[in-house]
Formats: structure tokens, sequence, C-alpha cells
């Protein structure tokens, strides 16, 4: 199994995906960013999927419940960099990333934290 | 082009190989990326039922030739417990091992033909099929 | 085979090879093609006709390139096949002229032979053509698809004429990997001039947005049509909270305004734009 790096920027926490995910790596991405998260003080988490062919059912919902889980944790949740035949494919999956914020790339991605911090404080 | 071959299911780690021949296959046929994304994302949905509801199976991936277009086929099968109401399976949204129920009937939306052989006790055999366009 | 249909044969390609000038007249006479391209194609079938294992696939070459010549100067089918098809009643003069059994019955077997040729040269011709329109079809969509930057971040699809579902594909994917391209946050498609869509089309458009969506950029439909409004609406299909505008600039203003830019001034004033980025 591998592990995936979390580095982290200031209040930031990036995961940039650049391997073909099993289930157990995604799992255990999961748990070492709620871990992350909490040991850092991190204020947000960008997932950075620019390199990712494939998002199938099971890599969608881990979206989902990093998001979920990191809100619960007080801190958003931002996947960047998603190619346009994964989101066609999702969509013609049936799956919608509820609760997830989007953004086109990184750099978009940090502006959009920085705006939903300005926004809360 | 090349033979049939045969790909065991077994581990997370066999999912991502299948994965991985199916794209890399799909590319050599000619199907564009997005046909290539969808067929990839079936075969990762289906790999991974045969894993979680039957302890595993296998597939055969195949490249069909000689039509006006070429197409790739997979033939997921396992020796689980079967599915007993394939109707229900296959509607969306039902789930027996707590995922988002998108398995099935969302693989069947990504691929061009759609086959499912499943009876209780009997293991469950699913056939896809994606032409190039 | 058995001895008699061997002599046969062998007679007939006798006459074949011994009667190459009349032949080749005759065989121009009958078919309109220029002489010379019979000729190539009378020596690959001598040496067809004689080698030992009878390999034709040069005669076939020869075939397939003249069916695709033929195609795209505009000759039918039929002439193409006919072409190949004449030479059997060449032959048969020169068997007849010969008036043995053995000839005769060896014109029976070649006749097959001419046959296959002239279906395969009938097979090559539809090949052909196919090619021609799929490759046509695929130049099509190419010049139908235009992306248009509108502003900084906001980019436009303006579709013209009518919609099916592989075009409708292509200029979805087409402005969803614009969108990663430029980096644009904002895109318009305006089907001003779309004068009809279906459920499937009406189904694209609607993916596109949510797929838009999913990457992180927001769609906005413009320019649609009362004839159109009311099919979406009798077709069932949910829009849902998929932002609509009346026209091209209403969208553009719409999508200004969400990527933070302001316009003052009266619409026939000079206008004056300012970015409110930091």
């Amino acid at each position: 199994m591998e592990r995936v790096p979390i580095l982290k920027l200031g209040d930031i926490l990036i995961v940039s995906i650049q391997i073909d995910l099993d289930d157990q790596s995604v799992l255990a991405l999961q748990e070492d960013l709620a871990d992350m998260v909490v040991s850092s003080g991190a204020r947000g988490v960008i997932i950075d999927i620019t390199a990712v062919e494939i998002v199938d059912s099971f890599i969608g919902r881990m979206f989902s419940t990093i998001a979920a889980m990191t809100r619960m944790l007080d801190a958003e949740t931002v996947v960047v960099g998603m190619r346009p035949a994964v989101a066609i494919t999702l969509v013609e999956l049936g799956l919608s990333l509820g609760g997830v914020r989007t953004a086109l790339n990184l750099e978009k991605g940090v502006a959009m934290l920085e705006h939903v911090r300005g926004a809360a404080g | 082009m090349s033979a049939p071959r045969e790909l065991p299911i077994a581990t997370n780690g066999d999912v991502v190989v299948v994965r991985q021949q199916v794209r890399s296959l799909a590319a050599e046929i000619g199907l564009s990326l997005v046909d290539q994304t969808k067929i990839v994302t079936a075969a990762s949905e289906l790999a991974r039922n045969a894993l979680v509801h039957a302890g595993g199976g296998r597939v055969l991936i195949e490249v069909l030739e000689g039509g006006r277009r070429p197409g790739l086929r997979l033939v997921f099968s396992d020796d689980g417990p079967g599915i007993p109401d394939v109707d229900q399976a296959l509607t969306e949204g039902w789930s027996t091992a707590g995922g988002l129920g998108l398995g099935l009937s969302g693989s069947r939306r990504l691929v061009d033909e759609f086959d499912l052989v499943s009876a209780p006790g009997e293991g469950t055999r699913v056939t896809v099929t994606k032409w190039a366009r | 085979m058995t001895v008699p249909a061997e002599a046969a044969r062998r007679r007939i390609v006798d006459l074949f090879l011994s009667s190459e000038e009349r032949l080749l007249q005759r065989w121009t006479q009958l078919s309109g093609a220029s002489p010379g391209e019979l000729r190539d194609l009378y020596q690959a079938l001598r040496t067809a006709l004689s080698s030992e294992d009878g390999d034709f696939a040069d005669v076939r070459g020869l075939l397939a390139e003249l069916s695709r010549a033929r195609v795209r100067q505009g000759h039918t089918p039929s002439d193409t096949a006919r072409l190949v098809f004449s030479l059997k009643e060449a032959l048969y003069e020169v068997a007849e002229a010969d008036g043995g059994p053995e000839a005769l019955r060896g014109f029976v077997w070649f006749s097959r032979l001419v046959d296959d040729l002239g279906l395969y040269t009938f097979e090559s011709y539809t090949a052909a053509r196919e090619k021609i329109i799929i490759d046509q079809t695929e130049q099509l969509l190419e010049l139908s698809t235009p992306v248009v930057k509108l502003w900084e971040g906001i980019v436009a699809v303006p579709l013209v004429g009518t919609l099916d579902s592989a075009r409708t594909q292509v200029v979805m994917e087409k402005l969803l990997q614009t969108l990663v391209d430029t980096g644009s946050e904002h895109a318009v498609i305006d089907i001003t001039g779309v004068p009809a869509v279906d459920t499937q089309v009406a189904q694209h458009l609607l993916k596109t947005v949510v797929a838009a969506r999913l990457m992180g950029a927001e769609c906005v439909i413009s320019g649609i049509r009362p004839q159109i409004a009311h099919t979406i609406v009798t077709l069932g299909i949910e829009f849902g909270d998929i932002v609509t505008k009346a026209s091209l600039a209403d969208a553009l203003s719409y999508a200004l305004s969400r990527s933070g830019v302001e316009i003052t001034g009266a619409a026939r004033t000079r206008v004056a734009v300012r970015a409110e980025r930091a």
C-alpha cells in the first residue's frame, strides 16, 4: 500500500494525488488527513487531483467524507484540478459530490479558502 | 491485436491492475479520452463489486475487431452468493455493502452494452462493452 | 480436384495468357476504362494465375486502389464492379472461339474467380466511401465548435444549427477543456442559433453544466427560444438550479458580476469597467 504525502503550507494542508489509489490507500489517506488537521490546526485542506485519471464511486465518496470530516474539525476542503473527462464520467455515474467545494486549479483553490475564511471571520 | 486475457481480482491491488490494463487497451483501440475514462471507471466499480460481494473473482478483457469500429469487452465473473433480485440490484441507490449503490446502475450508464447474469448460489457475471466512436 | 477439372482450368489459363492483346482490347471496349489501368490489372492476374499458390493479394491491392480512385472521381459502385465483370465477356469470346469443351468448362471456373474479385471491388468501394463520410463528419465537428473568450475568466460557445448528440458531446468536451486551459471560472452556452433540441441534446447540455460545476466552474445557458423552452418543459427535463438568461448580453453581464467585475453607467453612455479583485 502506498501512502499519499500531505504537505503543510501556512494553515493549509495540501494533498496532491499522483498515484493510482487502491481502496486501502484511500482509507489511509482519510485517516491521515483527519489526524493531520487536528495536530496542525489547519483551517483548510486542498486535494489536488490534476494527475488523477479516474474517480470512481469509492474515491468520490472519499472526497465527501473528507469534506464533512474536516468541516467538523473547523477546516474547509476544496478539491482542485478535476479533468473534464473525469467530471463527465462522474456525472454519468450519478455522483454529485454533495458538500464538496471544487476549484479549477490549485491557485483558485487557495483563493477560495481565503475567501471562505474572510467571509467567516 | 491481442488475445483475450484474464486477470484475477483477489486484492485491492488487483483492482488497480485491472484499471491500468483496461486503460492501456482502451487507448490502444482508439477510444476517446472521455470514453476511456468511462470504461476504466466502470471496470473499477465492477472489479470492486466482485471483491466486496463475492470475495474475489476474475475479469476477461477482450478486444473486439472486425466490425466497423473496434470495441472493448470486459467480462467480470465471480463464484459468490449471486444476486437474488437482479432488477433491484440495478436500481440506483440500492446497496448491500454500505456503498452508494452506484456500482451496477452507474456502470451501466458508462458503457454501450451491459449484461448481467446471476442467480443465488451461482455467482455473478457482468459483461460490458464499449465501442470506439 | 478431378483431372478433367484440372485440365479445364489449365486450358482457360492458357487461353487467358496467350490472348493478351485481344483480351485487353475487348475488355477496354466493354468496360470503358483506360487501357493503362486494365493492363496493370491483367499483369497482376497473369502473375497470380501463373504462380503455384494462386496468391491474389496483388490483384486485390490493385483493385482496392482502383476503387478508391473511382470513389474520388465520382463513379458509381456498379460502374466500378462492371469494370471487373466485363473481363468475363471478353474472355468468353476467346473461349467460344476456341470451342473446346475444356475451355468452356474452364470458363465457368474463371468466371467464379472474376465474380469474387468483382465483389471485392464493390466492398473496397463502399469502404472507401464510408471512410470519406467519416472523415468529413469529423472535419465538420472540428469546424463547428468554436469556444471563444469573452472576457478574462469568461468563455462562451455560440452554438449554431441543428445539434445532434455527437456534436453536442464534442462541443461540451471542448468547452470543459477550455475552462481548464484558460483557468476560466465562467462559461456561457449560447443556443440562440439552435432551432430545436431533443431530449438527448438537452440532457447533454445539463450534464455539461453539472460537470463544469464539479470542476469548479459555472455555466450559464443563454438564448433559449420559446419553442425550445416549450420542448424542454414538455419533455419533463428538469433544468433545476441552472442559470438561464434571455440573451448572450444578459449572460455576459451576469458572468461579469459573478466574477467581481462591476459595470457602471447607463447603456448608451460610456461603459466603465472596474475589476474588484484585490
